[in-house]
């Protein structure tokens, strides 16, 4: 199946990625050669069949709800491209 | 020095032959010298290297220490190394420190092992040729014009070229084994949840598999014996105790049963790289080995279920690099939103932005039972194939990939086709068994991996396999002329 422009643009606004005109058109078309190698799964029928999430087929293990980490905020700061007061600055959310 | 196996470095090393900073120091003035041809570092610790060299030393002097002691190893720079640049392979974490350690290389790190640095690698381990990482593509030591596979190209081309004696991986569709391949190194892709996956920058979740490269499946063991094991820190890591990988190494193989499935061998299939790999089943057959056709009629689906799931654990997965709290953060963003889509589109490469588009698009309403569901059943019908096959036989073998190593840029252009190289290799991830590349000849001068594909938790096995190979050949002590002399 084949997607049109304005569905990559759909997609790309809730990947949260800016394109360009030129990258859309490159999109485009590499998207819709994606998609149609993906298309042959439709032939097959899975009637019946459990979906695999997990190669094992293991659930979550469950810990105790109690702190395990000491607090590192200065070291997780440190990679942040902006900071003030030991936050993590955004551009102005709230008018 | 440089070719010689961990066994035979910790026995000098423990004989005072040699100590660990100089060994240490070969290894790096190795990698000043020959990497700018390869490019197969991305940082090189030389002082964090020094340091541990010299740890390890006084280790081994009060008469301590593990086999791994003071051995040089390269790490994939995927692997988080607190205070060392972690970069994925892409601009995005071009700044990135991480301030903690992964698993799997503090427990290297813990046997005493060497870090000389971290390998290069296709960006967020999305290739099969090392060409989409941000720092350049690797080269193929064996020849120079061809990749060295991917996307831990970096980690293999290092190892063949004699950079480091060992060195991580990770394989979330065949990234351990088909590099291993290209550059004729052995490599194991263990069990889903063997190995832990704390501090490994995340893939594709259900999929992700961190693993030993080496130029033997010995040296493979060492690497093996202590990475693997249960961690609280990764949600999926198998509660369940890590073999011992070096004690069976010498045990025969005299009734072992090896399934050919005819569907490694039909079309596609380079007629050159098929010698090679039934020339390695025949020697299995001296060794005691019997041979039988077997079946997985599924295989070729395990393209299309795999660039759903992938694409779609991915997009999810890298949802975090929104260049808030590290990372890639765009010039003069005007609103959170530009900041956020900007900072992507600059940070992220063609491939990872695609990928992401296609899992968001797999994942989006409308079309996830089409998509993602339905892949997530094709998964079930793949693992139901091996579960089948293995009820039949001891172990699978097939070759890695369809060619040997392709020449730099000549798929690029159409990355679909680069995808289909993949089909011998994507479904062990699917169904989340282990599997190794282990070197077994050469074709027109370019190394040939023979795949062995083996049960859940089967690694010592398929370590025991590939070691009684490798002592009745050896293809996996050849080495490059770009590597000799230096």
């Amino acid at each position: 199946m084949s997607i049109d422009k304005q569905d990559v643009q759909k997609i790309a606004h809730l990947a949260r990625l800016a394109l360009t005109e030129t990258d859309a058109d490159q999109y485009q078309h590499s998207l819709s050669s994606v998609l149609a190698l993906v298309e042959q799964m439709q032939s097959v029928n899975t009637d019946g069949v459990e979906p695999l999430s997990n190669p094992l087929e293991m659930t979550q293990r469950l810990r105790e709800d109690i702190v395990t980490e000491e607090n590192r905020r200065d070291a997780f700061l440190a990679n942040a491209p902006q900071t003030e007061a030991g936050l993590f600055l955004v551009p102005k959310v709230i008018d | 020095m440089f070719e010689q196996s961990i066994s035979t470095l910790a026995q000098k090393l423990r004989n005072k032959d040699i100590s660990s900073v100089e060994l240490t120091r070969l290894f790096l003035a190795r990698i000043a010298k020959l990497d700018p041809q390869l490019n197969s570092f991305i940082t090189v610790s030389e002082q964090r290297a020094l340091e541990q060299a010299a740890a390890a030393d006084a280790l081994l002097q009060s008469g301590k220490g593990t086999s791994l002691t003071g051995i040089p190893v390269a790490h994939k720079d995927l692997f988080c190394t607190e205070g060392t640049l972690t970069t994925c392979g892409s601009k995005m974490l071009h700044n990135f420190v991480p301030p903690y350690e992964s698993t799997v290389t503090s427990r290297i790190q813990q046997a005493g092992a060497v870090m000389l640095g971290k390998t290069n690698m296709d960006e967020f381990a999305m290739g099969s040729s090392n060409e989409n990482s941000f720092y350049g593509a690797v080269r193929n030591p064996w020849n120079l014009d061809m990749v060295p596979g991917g996307s831990s190209g970096g980690s293999a081309a290092a190892i063949a070229a004699g950079l480091a004696v060992t060195a991580t991986g990770t394989d979330t569709g065949g990234s351990i084994r088909q590099p291993a391949s290209f550059c004729g190194i052995t490599g194991l892709k263990p069990t889903y949840g063997r190995v832990s996956r704390f501090g490994m920058i995340a893939y594709a979740s259900s999929l992700d598999q961190g693993g030993p490269m080496a130029k033997s499946a010995e040296d493979c063991a060492h690497l093996m014996q202590a990475m693997a094991g249960f961690d609280e820190k990764d949600s999926t890591s198998a509660d369940k105790p890590a073999d011992d990988y070096l004690a069976n190494l010498n045990a025969p193989l005299t009734g072992l049963k090896i399934g050919l499935p005819k569907e490694y061998f039909g079309e596609g299939l380079d007629s050159k790289v098929a010698d090679v790999i039934m020339a390695a089943v025949k020697e299995f057959e001296k060794l005691g080995a019997t041979v039988k056709e077997i079946s997985l009629p599924n295989l070729q689906l395990s393209i299309p279920s795999y660039y759903v799931i992938a694409p779609s654990e991915a997009s999810s997965n890298l949802s975090r690099f929104d260049g808030v709290r590290f990372g890639h953060r765009c010039d003069d963003p005007k609103d959170l939103l530009d900041m956020y889509t900007r900072s992507r589109a600059e940070g992220f490469g063609t491939e990872v932005q695609k990928r992401i588009m296609v899992g968001t698009y797999a994942l989006s309403e409308g079309y996830y039972d089409a998509y993602y569901l339905k892949a997530q059943k094709i998964r079930r019908l793949i693992k139901e194939d091996f579960v089948k096959a293995l009820e039949e036989v001891d172990v699978i073998m097939g070759p890695v990939a369809p060619t040997t190593a392709f020449g730099l840029g000549s798929k690029t252009s159409d990355p679909v086709a680069m995808y289909l190289e993949d089909i011998y290799t994507l479904s062990v991830n699917l169904a989340g068994i282990p599997a190794m590349s282990v070197p077994a000849g050469f074709a027109d001068g370019m190394p040939v991996g023979l795949q062995v594909m083996g049960n859940y938790f089967a690694e010592a096995k398929l370590l025991n396999i590939a070691h009684q190979y490798q002592q009745h050949t050896d293809w996996h002590l050849q080495t490059p002329t770009m590597a000799k002399g230096a």
